[in-house]
């Protein structure tokens, strides 16, 4: 059986955004393995190591121009055989995931993350199944494989659902897929220089949206502060100032 | 041309955030001088279904088979584009949550109908259709032109008023031609009648600062008080203090309640991204130049240990 997890490149979720020219400025922003998505390739590594299963291999696909490589060299140090990078920006969700489908379709397992750090469009998986035409579960939080068999837990409003599904399968995984994600060691990274990193070029797809500008925030008005010693104030402020209670 | 709102039922009912989206829908089909229809899934009762009419539907296709007991994208794709196809669906409704992102990204590569999701109002402009969207977990918007002639919308929750709209209500079923299911349902484990994070509109909320779990009752006490739901900070999950399913905040549950009350809770960007689209935002927390005052509406500089009592007092005289 083989995986392939689909990796967003996107700034660290400490940076701050302000918009320079009316775009935000990424200038000095880190880079990293969106946070669902190097969780879902933790997993995918923990399930490629136990014998239990038949996962044989696990590689990794991105989107993205040469700047987003240093990204996905670190997924191949963390432990992922082999990895595809499709040129072309990643501007709109069917686009991507159009330009997905053309590696993804090889493989048993698919696995995207629930949203990109980026632009929280929460879309390219479901749309790559689509397209592929395979079945997919979204709100996976968990991921067993027994055998051939796929186990799920999929999270449902007030608890959770345990599912198996046929594959090939599309999985949109969340909180819960691992725990911490795993930190490539030094042998992984001597390794990852030798490991194919594949340059594809992008297939013909239509771009179906495009952001045309952007917009901060109103800022907060400043917060109004209450003296500890006078906390019924506070009370009195939510029921008759901001009338929530 | 029309309008169309996929109507999720939970057991047969809809919640607040459904007649929202309906009327969202409903203010979309009137600037663009359409019908709105609702499409509904599953075993629902009448007078539950006539709700629907109350906030401006025209027709209701109410579509049952036991194919729908089971949430599965494919299944519920299929059905969702035969109703399309059948009122000629240019702009289709979704609630952000799980099962609304799913099938709106399905649907918007089944019919190549450009996406736009976590909408945040209604389009400032139709031709072209522009819409405004939260974008680096809500520390930015984007707006947004959909270049193809149909559009699939998901709505942040809490981003539109339910405004009254009353119709006779319509209701109509088609016969459907849907595809087999390729997952099975092993399982489900469900917590009944608990109010749920992500319905409530008043959170009380701990972290770090709270020391330790054994610490909660004060924050139950205060949620029991105000009929809220209880959340955490991620530590506090990822510690054992409090279960995963309260965890807010990037990588937890984005919620936006009318009041969120923060205790010793610093207000990392992360935690603040699940949060910031909340009415109103009270902290407590003993350090003054903690950054959840930058974005709280309402402040305490002190000992949570001292403050949740008083506060809890007040609350109850
Ligand atoms: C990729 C990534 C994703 C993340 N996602 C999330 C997320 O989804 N949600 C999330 O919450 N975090 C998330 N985090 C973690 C986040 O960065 C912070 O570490 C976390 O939010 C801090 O939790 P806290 O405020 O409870 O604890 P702390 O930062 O330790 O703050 C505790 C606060 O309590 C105050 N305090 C202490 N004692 C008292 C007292 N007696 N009375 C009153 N106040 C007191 C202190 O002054 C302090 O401000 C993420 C981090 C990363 C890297
Ligand atoms: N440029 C990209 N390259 C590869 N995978 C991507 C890309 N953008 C998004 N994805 C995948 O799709 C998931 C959801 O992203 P999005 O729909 O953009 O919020 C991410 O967690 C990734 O798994």
């Amino acid at each position: 059986m083989k995986i392939l997890i689909c990796l967003g490149n996107v700034p660290d979720t400490t940076t701050k955004i302000k918009l320079v020219d009316g775009k935000p400025d990424l200038t000095n922003a880190q880079w990293v393995i969106n946070p669902w998505d190097e969780l879902a390739l933790t997993r995918a590594m923990q399930l490629l190591e136990d014998s239990n299963n038949s996962v044989a291999k696990v590689d990794v696909a991105t989107v993205g121009k040469i700047s987003s490589e240093p990204t996905i060299r670190k997924a191949l140090a963390i432990g992922a055989d082999e990895a595809f990078r499709i040129d072309a920006e990643p501007t709109d969700a069917y686009f991507t995931a159009a330009q997905l489908a053309q590696v993804a379709s090889n493989y048993d397992i698919i696995i995207t993350g629930i949203e990109n750090a980026d632009y929280n469009g929460s879309s390219v998986g479901a749309m790559l199944a689509e397209l592929l035409g395979f079945a997919s579960v979204s709100a996976v939080s968990a991921l067993n494989i027994e055998g051939s068999v796929v186990k799920l837990n999929r999270e449902i409003d007030g608890g959770k659902e345990m599912l198996t599904v046929d594959t090939p399968v599309v999985l949109t995984v969340q909180k819960g897929i691992a725990i911490d994600p795993r930190i490539p060691a030094m042998r992984g990274i001597m390794m990852a220089k030798k490991k194919p990193l594949n340059v594809l070029a992008p297939v013909e797809a239509e771009n179906l949206t495009e952001i045309i500008a952007f917009e901060m925030p109103a800022p907060k008005g400043s917060c109004k502060m209450v003296d500890p010693a006078n906390v019924s104030q506070l009370v009195d402020l939510l029921r008759n100032e901001a009338k929530v209670i | 041309m029309s309008v169309l709102v996929y109507a999720q039922n939970w057991e047969g009912k809809f919640k607040k955030s459904v007649f929202e989206l309906v009327s969202y829908g409903k203010k979309i089909a009137t600037d663009l001088n359409v019908e709105l229809n609702a499409a509904c899934l599953g075993a629902i009762a009448a007078d539950e279904l006539n709700n629907l009419a109350s906030y401006g539907v025209d027709k209701i296709f109410h579509l049952e088979n036991a194919l729908f007991d089971v949430f599965d994208n494919e299944v519920f794709v299929s059905a969702l584009k035969q109703v399309a196809d059948k009122v000629g669906a240019t702009v289709i409704l979704f609630q952000h949550n799980n099962e609304g992102k799913a099938l709106g990204a399905h649907l918007s590569a089944a019919l190549k109908a450009g996406l736009v999701t976590a909408a945040v109002a209604v389009p400032e402009s139709y031709n072209p259709m522009i819409i405004k969207k939260k974008v680096f977990t809500g520390k930015a918007f984007a707006k947004v032109k959909i270049n193809s002639s149909r559009a699939v919308l998901t709505l942040s929750p809490n981003s539109f008023e339910l405004v009254e709209n009353s119709k006779t209500p319509q209701i109509e079923s088609l016969s459907l031609d849907l595809p087999a299911s390729k997952t099975r349902l092993e399982n489900r484990d469900v917590v009944k009648g608990k109010l749920l994070l992500t319905d409530a509109e008043l959170v009380v909320s701990g972290g770090r600062g709270m020391k330790s779990g054994e610490n909660w009752g004060m924050l139950e006490e205060l949620a029991d008080t105000l009929g809220a739901a209880l959340a955490c900070s991620r530590p506090v999950s990822d510690e054992g203090w409090r279960s995963h399913s309260e965890h807010v905040g990037q990588t937890g549950k984005i919620i936006a309640p009318n009041l969120y009350i923060a205790v010793g809770i610093s207000g990392a960007i992360q935690h603040v991204g699940g949060i910031s689209s909340s009415k109103c935002i009270v902290a407590i927390n003993k350090d003054k130049d903690a950054p959840i005052f930058e974005v709280a509406d309402y402040g305490i500089v002190g000992d949570a240990f001292q403050v949740l009592p008083e506060l809890i007092k007040s609350l109850k005289a």
